[in-house]
């Protein structure tokens, strides 16, 4: 195979402590290895920086839902679906682009691992065939489990085996990753019209509250052993004054601590926090405010806890969510189309198209404190750089936000000339308190390489340029020894890496995607538990009674799962 | 200055021709003008493939006028996003003619298939025959549909006549089939003829005339009083109706904004 050696970048590695060091990085069969032959090809990385390959928390970029944003918004591509170049697929769309698009944008950012975040397990077959479609790069699906009326039945009772071996059963099915929380107890209420905002709201029927779903699913999650701790999105997303709600669920973590041999040290991980930040009664500046520092100065002293930021990137983009509830909200503040969809027993759906306006207040005030949490973070390696894809703003945009974090003056520039109201989101946010801090290069690095993949228990596979690891290299045109002036450049640099190699092959050369055949790889957990007749004989119960499928034709089938690569966690040994 | 550009041959499929605008052509030599492409299904070939083309280009969009001659009843997209100048084309003409214009003046001395005057800004698009569906209105999916200009038919039109729409003035001196002003926010319709229905639906502003016989009206509009209007000219007494009452309002000073429906008497 052939083998690479990448001379004189300026390495940043915070796995190995490397802050923008001179050192070459040789590969050979995919690897990353301590020398090579010389008979390898020299890619020539002076003055540029050189990192591990991405890892993306979270994104919605594969499944049902995604697919109805593409499917309702064909205004989405006008005007954005150039004629394809001659040796790549043709690429679609702005804030749901194609599959293609997604999988060549990504390698341009030099990304080698996404996780999908929102999986319903029913609909799991569908998420995998996107999947396999994506080229470029390695993907996981989170299974959606915090509405499943298992789990409500098993949390309500405190049948914490049983409530494992049904969600070991689950990411089997669905070859899933990890166990995602999406407003729970809520989206279920939303089957009966109502919702739960805070942590203490019953769910109808079931008799059980969020609170009670939240802590059965982080000790399901550990006593299962799970590379990722539970991925939570909170209840009351989006609503002014919600950051007491965000509290009381971050407060949840206490007393619990890690059960997991793939490095982590948290039990919740909390996605786009931007969202559940916000203070005040209403979306007007008389009341609205940032609650940003608040919830971080809670996060910073919590080390059980990472979060990802869910950046607004203020574009015109498509929201989807397993938050029925909130679509519903949402629809009704701007008129904008909606589609909604239950799935069964086991969670829901809606998408509606949205426009994060400068010219509004509170399009900027969600900017600046998307930011304001990255900010505030005091170890980045538990804050993670992410959009929510496309909810606050499509992923091709992070080069956006990396430049508006890297460089203050990039950011005063936004409050100053693209914002209509910026005066107002400086008095109602922190972002003018933070007016000159910046993050490093080697921060960026642990924000969007090594912390993300701890925090996702695969820190032996991704973010890192260890020998032995798998040659994901990113390089981009940046020297850290003379940082660009112009703050444009770093949004340049990071949104067309000079080079990329996937898995030691090389996907993007002189900042141009010339391969997208490599083997990717769909990487979910195999968890193995005790025999358990109950759960057993209550899946087939409920299949019987409840499901619309039968329970012959529910999980995915192999040849759905591309390229499987399964990380076994046995509990039973 | 005026460039003349006769269709000598016709294509198997149909043509894309987007570049064919006085802002692509300004400023260009004959040759230059040649070597534009239009699309055949995924080939690009130069437009000199298909059309000979005579005269000369002027320095800027505005004093460049396009006159299209032969059979142009297979190529689309004549005059997309054109912002200035002038085009004639002399003969019926496919889909999507002065799709997103901006400014400017384009005429068909024929028909048009559906989509003529998309999501139109500004400028003046006149068929001078029948246009089909979707003229004035929104892309698929989009909900910002034409917001200025004038879009004149002197024939008949299809269904969802200026869907959308938020401005602009769209005028149909036949008849129209059915969906007019849907989801309007915005704008002028004009029909002399008859409508066989659904005008006004889920409209929450933007006014609808129609001279003459609506055969089924929307259950969401209601009569409000006689108003004399001038309509393209013309003055007369038309019932005033209100609607889509089945809808959101906005309210600006005090008063609630409509959409407003005239039928004559």
């Amino acid at each position: 195979m052939t083998e690479y050696i990448i001379k004189n970048g300026s390495v940043i590695d915070p796995t190995q402590g490397i802050n923008a060091q001179k050192m070459d990085i040789c590969i050979k069969d995919g690897k990353i290895v301590d020398s090579v032959s010389g008979n390898a090809k020299v890619i020539d990385a002076a003055g540029k920086t050189v990192m591990a390959g991405g890892v993306d928390i979270h994104s919605h970029v594969a499944g049902p839902k995604v697919d109805s944003g593409r499917l309702f918004r064909p205004e989405d591509k006008l005007f954005r679906s150039p004629m394809r170049k001659s040796n790549l697929r043709m690429e679609m769309g702005f804030s749901v682009p194609s599959v293609a698009k997604t999988g060549y944008d990504y390698a341009r950012m030099g990304f080698s691992y996404v996780v999908e975040a929102a999986m319903p397990p029913l609909e799991a077959s569908h998420v995998h065939e996107e999947i396999r479609d994506t080229p470029i790069i390695d993907e996981s699906a989170m299974p959606v489990m915090a509405n499943n009326w298992f789990l409500l039945e098993y949390f309500k009772n405190h049948e914490i085996e049983n409530a494992g071996a049904y969600a070991s059963w689950i990411l089997n099915a669905t070859r899933g990753f990890a166990l995602k929380c999406v407003n729970p107890g809520g989206t279920e209420a939303w089957g009966w019209g109502l919702n739960c905002v805070t942590i203490n709201d019953p769910v109808p029927y079931f008799d059980i509250t969020p609170a009670e779903i939240v802590k059965g699913l982080i000790e399901t999650n550990e006593y299962l052993q799970l590379p990722h701790s539970v991925h939570v999105h909170a209840n009351n997303l989006g609503n002014p004054g919600n950051y007491t709600t965000t509290l009381d669920t971050l407060k949840l973590v206490e007393g619990y601590a890690p059960k997991s041999a793939f490095g982590r040290d948290q039990v919740m991980h909390h996605t786009h926090l931007q969202f559940h930040c916000y203070g005040g009664d209403s979306f007007k500046s008389s009341s609205f405010e940032s609650k940003s520092k608040e919830v971080m100065d809670y996060v910073n002293k919590t080390k059980n806890l990472t979060i990802d930021t869910g950046n607004v990137t203020l574009d015109e983009t498509t929201t989807m969510t397993a938050d029925g509830p909130f679509e519903y909200h949402l629809t009704h503040l701007n008129h904008l189309k909606w589609t909604n969809v239950d799935v069964e027993l086991e969670t829901a759906a809606g998408v509606v198209p949205f426009v994060y306006d400068p010219k509004t207040y509170i399009a900027g005030a969600q900017w600046a404190i998307g930011l304001e949490l990255a900010l505030f973070a005091q170890d980045k390696e538990r804050c993670f750089i992410t959009t929510d894809h496309p909810n606050a703003g499509p992923f091709w945009r992070y080069p956006r936000v990396y430049k508006w974090l890297l460089s203050a003056k990039a950011r005063n520039d936004v409050i100053e000339n693209e914002l209509k109201y910026g005066d107002k989101v400086v008095d109602t946010t922190y972002i003018g308190e933070l007016s000159d801090k910046e993050i490093s290069l080697y921060e960026l690095a642990q924000m969007t390489r090594s912390g993300v993949a701890k925090a996702l228990g695969v820190s032996h596979m991704y973010g890192s340029l260890k020998t032995g690891m798998a040659a994901n290299v990113a390089i981009y045109d940046i020297d850290p020894e003379n940082l660009p002036s112009d703050p444009e450049q770093y949004e340049k640099a990071f949104t067309n890496s000079f080079a990329f190699f996937k898995d030691g092959v090389l996907a993007v050369e002189n900042n141009e995607v010339v391969n997208y055949r490599m083997p990717k790889k769909t990487v979910w957990v195999n968890s193995i538990v005790p025999e358990n007749k109950q759960v057993e004989r209550d899946i087939r119960d409920k299949f019987l009674k409840a499901y619309t499928v039968d329970l012959e034709n529910y999980a995915v089938f192999d040849e759905h799962v591309h390229n499987p690569y399964a990380i076994k966690v046995d509990i039973t040994q | 200055m005026t460039v003349t550009v006769t269709l000598t041959k016709q294509p198997e499929l149909y043509l894309e021709a987007d570049q064919i605008t006085p802002d692509v052509f300004a400023g260009k030599t004959l040759d230059e003008i040649g070597a534009i492409f239009i699309s055949e299904g995924k080939v690009k070939y130069p437009l000199s493939e298909f059309a000979t083309i005579e005269g000369a280009a002027g320095e800027t969009a505005a004093d460049t006028k396009i006159v299209l001659k032969g059979d142009w009843t297979k190529v689309k997209r004549i005059g997309q996003q054109m912002t200035a100048g002038e085009i004639v084309i002399e003969s019926d003409a496919d889909m999507y003619i002065g799709g997103w214009m901006k400014g400017g003046k384009l005429t068909v001395n024929g028909n048009v298939d559906s989509f003529c005057g998309i999501a139109m800004a500004g400028g003046e698009l006149v068929v001078n025959g029948n246009a089909q569906n979707h003229v004035g209105s929104a892309y698929r999916g989009d909900w910002r549909g034409m917001t200025g200009g004038t879009l004149r038919v002197k024939g008949n039109v299809g269904n969802d006549i200026g869907t959308f729409m938020r401005g602009g003035t769209i005028i149909v001196e036949g008849d129209a089939f059915i969906h007019v002003l849907t989801h309007g926010e915005g704008g002028t319709i004009i029909v002399k003829g008859n409508i066989e229905g659904r005008v006004g639906g889920q409209a929450v502003k933007g006014d609808v005339y129609v001279n003459g016989k609506i055969d089924f009206m929307m259950p969401g509009f209601a009569y409000v009083d006689d108003v004399e209007c001038e309509v393209d000219g013309e003055t007369a007494v038309y019932a005033h109706y209100i609607g889509d009452l089945g809808e959101r309002h906005s309210v600006v000073k005090g008063e609630t904004v409509f959409s407003n429906l005239y039928l004559k008497k």
